[in-house]
Formats: C-alpha cells, sequence, structure tokens
C-alpha cells in the first residue's frame, strides 16, 4: 500500500505542475496587452505600464513563470486589481460557503440517489425502473441554471416559503443545495442501480436467499454494503460536477462562495483573481481525485496490484 | 427511449432549419409597449423583456443551439480520435506526451477550464467553440487511445502489418473503424454536453451576446423578471432540457445497442 501511495502522490506532482503552468499561461492568452485589457480602453499608457510592472508582465516570461510557481507554493496568488486585497485571503474567506453549499448538495444527492437506485434495481424491468432511470436521466438533463430560478418561482416567489437568495441561515441553503445536488442525485441513482444489479446476481446473495433472508434484508444487509464501494468511488470523481456547478449555482442564488467571486472577478477584468480561483478549484479537484483513488486502493487490493 | 430522443433531436433539427419560415415573428423585433405580455394566442411564450415573441426566439436559439453542438463535438472528435489514435498505437513519448496532456486537462472539472479560457479571450460564440474543443477532445481521445490499445493485438490488424500494409492504411483502414461505435455514443452524449455547456457559459454572460438569440442568454435575462414575468425563464430551459435530454436518450439507447453486456445488466 506504502508503495503505491507514494506512486499515486509522485504521479499528481506533474499533473499539478501542469495545471499551474496552463493557469500562468491564461493572463498571456487575453488578445493584445493583459494590462490594457484589464484597464479597458480608456486608460492612460503611464496606468497601463504601472499595472505591467506591478503585475510583473514587464519582467522576462521565464522569470514571471518562476515567480507564478513561487508565489502558488507559498499561498501567494497576487492581489486583487478590484479590491487590493491578497486573492488567497479572499478565496479562503468565501471556502467555508463553497464546502458548506458541496457537502449539503451531496447530502442531497444521497437522500435521492440511493432510495431510487435501490427501488430501480429491486424491481428491475418494471415501470418503477424505467420511471426511476427516466427521471434520473431528466435530472442529468435539465440545467441548473433552469432548475434553480425555477424552484425560486415556486418556493420563493410563489409560496412564500425560502429565501430566494443570499445566506446567513440554513433556509437559505435548501434551494442551493437542491439545485446543485439535483444532477449529481441523477448520476448516482444509475450508478447506484447498475452496481446493485451486479451484486444482485453474484451467488452470495443467492445464497441468503436460499437460506431463506428475506429479499429486503438480502437487498440491503448483503448486496447494498458492496455495491455501495463503487458508488463511494463515484462521488468522490463527481466532486467536479459539484466544483463547476457551484460556480453557477452561487451565481443565481447569490451564494457567497468561490464561485460567485470567479464570476464577479471575471466581469471586473480581476485576473489574478480569476487565475487564483480557477487554481484553486483545480487543485481541490486533484486533491478530492487522488483521495477517491487512495480510498479506492485502500478497499480493492487489485487497484494496488494492477497499478 | 431511443425512438423518444430520435424524435426529440429531428424536431430540432427541423426547428433550427426550417426557424426562419416556421417563425411568426422576427426574432429581433421588437414591441416596447407589449414588453413582458404573457403567452396568448398571439404570442405562444410570450414576450420577452425588450418586447420581442420569445418562441420566434426559442426557434432562432435551436440553431445556434445545434451549431454550437455540431461544430464542437466535430472538432473534439477529430483531434481526439486522431491523438488517441496516435498515443495508443504507437505508444512511447508521443503517448506519455498526449496522455500526460489529457491528464492536466481532465484536472480542470468540467467547464472551469472553458469559463476561465472565454474569460480571458472575451465572450463570443466563436470562443465559445474554441474553449469548449480546447476541453472537448480530451474525453475522445482518452476514449480512443484505450480502444486503440487493443484493437492493435486484433489478428486482422496482425495480418494487415504482416502483409506489409503501410502505418497510415492500417490505423485508418483497420485500427480507427473498431473505435467508431463507442466514439458515434460519445459523440451524441457529447452534442448533449456542448449544448449544457453553451447554455451554461452564454447564462454567465460569458457566451453568445445579445441581441443574437441563445437560449442560454434568454436565460440570464430571464433572471432579472422571476418575480413578474417567470415565462422569460421557462420556455427557453425547457427547450434547452428537452433538447439535452433528447440526446442524452440517443446516446443512452446507442450505447445499450452497441453493447451487448450493458444490456444484460
Amino acid at each position: 500500500m506504502l508503495r503505491y501511495l507514494i506512486r499515486r502522490l509522485l504521479l499528481t506532482i506533474p499533473v499539478l505542475i501542469g495545471v499551474a503552468t496552463l493557469v500562468f499561461a491564461l493572463i498571456h492568452f487575453i488578445p493584445g496587452d493583459p494590462a490594457q485589457a484589464m484597464l479597458g480602453e480608456g486608460a492612460t499608457p503611464e496606468d497601463v505600464a504601472q499595472l505591467r510592472a506591478r503585475l510583473g508582465l514587464d519582467r522576462p516570461l521565464v522569470v514571471q513563470y518562476g515567480a507564478f510557481l513561487n508565489g502558488v507554493v507559498h499561498g501567494d496568488l497576487g492581489v486583487s486589481l478590484r479590491n487590493d486585497q491578497p486573492v488567497a485571503r479572499q478565496i479562503i474567506e468565501r471556502m467555508p460557503a463553497t464546502a458548506t453549499l458541496a457537502f449539503a448538495a451531496m447530502a442531497v444527492a444521497l437522500l435521492i440517489a440511493l432510495p431510487l437506485g435501490i427501488v430501480a434495481a429491486v424491481w428491475r424491468g418494471t415501470w418503477i425502473d424505467h420511471g426511476a432511470m427516466t427521471l434520473s436521466l431528466a435530472g442529468i438533463s435539465v440545467p441548473n441554471f433552469w432548475l434553480g430560478p425555477l424552484m425560486a418561482i415556486v418556493f420563493s416567489v410563489k409560496l412564500g416559503w425560502l429565501p430566494v437568495g443570499g445566506s446567513g441561515t440554513p433556509a437559505h441553503l435548501v434551494l442551493p443545495a437542491i439545485t446543485l445536488g439535483a444532477s449529481l442525485a441523477a448520476i448516482l441513482a444509475r450508478m447506484t442501480r447498475a452496481s446493485l444489479l451486479e451484486e444482485l446476481s453474484e451467488p452470495y446473495v443467492l445464497a441468503a436467499r436460499a437460506k431463506g433472508v428475506s429479499r429486503t434484508r438480502a437487498v440491503l444487509h448483503h448486496a447494498l454494503r458492496n455495491s455501495l464501494i463503487p458508488v463511494v468511488t463515484i462521488i468522490g470523481l463527481q466532486f467536479g460536477v459539484v466544483l463547476t456547478g457551484a460556480v453557477i449555482t452561487e451565481t443565481i442564488f447569490a451564494w457567497p462562495g468561490i464561485g460567485r467571486l470567479l464570476i464577479q472577478s471575471i466581469s471586473f477584468r480581476d485576473y489574478p483573481t480569476v487565475q487564483g480561483c480557477v487554481l484553486l478549484i483545480a487543485i481541490t479537484y486533484v486533491g478530492v481525485n487522488l483521495l477517491t483513488d487512495l480510498t479506492y486502493g485502500f478497499l480493492d487490493p487489485r487497484i494496488r496490484v494492477g497499478r | 427511449m431511443v425512438r423518444a430522443g430520435a424524435i426529440i433531436v429531428f424536431l430540432t433539427v427541423f426547428a433550427a432549419a426550417a426557424g426562419p419560415w416556421l417563425s411568426p415573428y422576427d426574432p429581433s423585433s421588437q414591441q416596447l409597449s407589449q414588453r413582458l405580455e404573457r403567452p396568448s394566442m398571439d404570442h405562444f411564450f410570450g414576450l420577452d423583456e425588450l418586447g420581442r415573441d420569445i418562441f420566434s426566439r426559442v426557434l432562432a436559439g435551436a440553431r445556434i443551439s445545434m451549431l454550437v453542438g455540431l461544430t464542437v463535438v466535430g472538432i473534439s472528435s477529430i483531434v481526439g480520435i486522431a491523438l488517441g489514435a496516435v498515443a495508443g498505437y504507437f505508444g512511447g513519448w508521443l503517448d506519455e506526451g498526449i496522455s500526460r496532456s489529457i491528464d492536466i486537462l481532465l484536472a480542470f472539472p468540467g467547464i472551469l477550464l472553458a469559463i476561465a479560457l472565454v474569460a480571458v479571450l472575451g465572450p463570443s460564440l466563436r470562443n465559445v467553440v474554441m474553449a469548449l474543443s480546447v476541453i472537448g477532445w480530451v474525453g475522445y481521445a482518452r476514449l480512443v487511445r484505450g480502444q486503440v490499445l487493443r484493437a492493435r493485438e486484433f489478428e486482422f490488424v496482425q495480418a494487415a502489418r504482416a502483409l506489409g500494409a503501410s502505418t497510415t492504411r492500417i490505423l485508418v483502414r483497420h485500427v480507427v473503424p473498431t473505435t467508431l461505435p463507442a466514439v458515434m455514443v460519445q459523440a451524441t452524449l457529447g452534442m448533449a454536453g456542448s449544448i449544457l455547456a453553451e447554455a451554461s457559459l452564454s447564462f454567465l454572460g460569458l457566451g453568445v451576446q445579445p441581441p443574437t438569440p441563445s437560449w442560454g442568454t434568454m436565460l440570464n435575462g430571464g433572471r432579472l423578471h422571476l418575480l413578474d414575468a417567470p415565462h422569460l425563464t421557462i420556455f427557453p430551459g425547457a427547450a434547452i432540457a428537452t433538447l439535452v435530454l433528447g440526446f442524452n436518450f440517443l446516446g443512452d439507447g446507442l450505447r445499450d445497442v452497441l453493447d451487448p453486456k450493458r444490456q444484460r445488466v
């Protein structure tokens, strides 16, 4: 396991360097002069030159790259052009809100997906199965930027049960969490069904049934437990869906997280903050994927040997 | 499900192609005195914040969605098949280089990299297509690489090699065709993904810019009128969800047809 762990960690390092390199390169993809683009057409040449010097854009590219990587390693992501605050501090301040939303969405997803996947697998081929899977495919297809406003229309505008946006109370979390969790729930329901169906056809389940174990007990106590291993892995791998979805959901519901900071920074052309947000989201995603891989390797020794 | 998907997709293609003749009004013509008017027999989906007919704009939006989907899937699949086939067939440093690039691009979740690229390149239809293609080829390349790794060991491929067929001929005539069923499924689901991604970017104000009617842009405009005119949100969103569902039905059905193992499960 230790060898697998070290190998997996070493494989992550070039990916992280690649991610940082791509994020560094972003600012150089801006057509024309990046400093001019950030300040707008009306900026004076002096202002542009000053910003170029401040961002280090007047230095050779290699030096800029070295300074960027050094900053990333030391947690220095530069200073926001909008409010002169360190980018890292802004992101850290917003992190708890995004984490809360992400975990709430995952909880919602599990609450919907597990029962749906189980009933679909147990009543395979019946209208219940078809209904549950059609519902899950609909869940994947409905964009969260439509589902969110629709729920706001019903639960906030028409019924007045929940706040339409903002944060502060648990009630504020309900609509964003359901909006963000819906597509994940749809994916997990399909996974749970497929995984449970495979387990249900295993000899140990048939043996349990032959020994007189009830159908419910055979499903819930025997098959479900084993079928959840790949589902748990998928939850980890689908964390990216949650992170990207958070960008849109936070924008819809004015949720004060990193996603909203990213979109606000784009509209203000605050590129250091844009770079910081993108980098942090990507690193978090890589980290979660690594953890998922390690967990899977821990749970299933064949993975460790296979690689 | 395949049939339902095919019908939805066919109707959308028809609406996109025949839109200019089907539209009861010019999608850009404004009737400010009737702005935000609710759905009626004159205007099936009502009017938007500038008094434009939403039904006509939804039809015009279908053209944008199909255009983006087809272009992104076309570019991504061609680049992905070429790079995946080269990586899988030749192996070595070529495979290493391509596989590491795939790893790096996959480290960005969903459309995050597309958001970042469009943020720096500027919002426009062309940049959306470019950004989505940059992230889109990765899925095809990874899929094709895996399939080619398997296919290069097939007896008919080894026979072609033994008969002296050139590498290009082996790849193009024998190896790549074995990957096409899987690519077809990926492309169908990719249409759904690209349409959703374009709508997401346009919703965030980073995609197609007004006054061009895109479903995502229309939803973005509807956000300000959730209280007084929910029809601005309901119809363009329903159009996106229906078309994406259609492609997902089709892709799912194709996968079941092309992979007998999945049928058994």
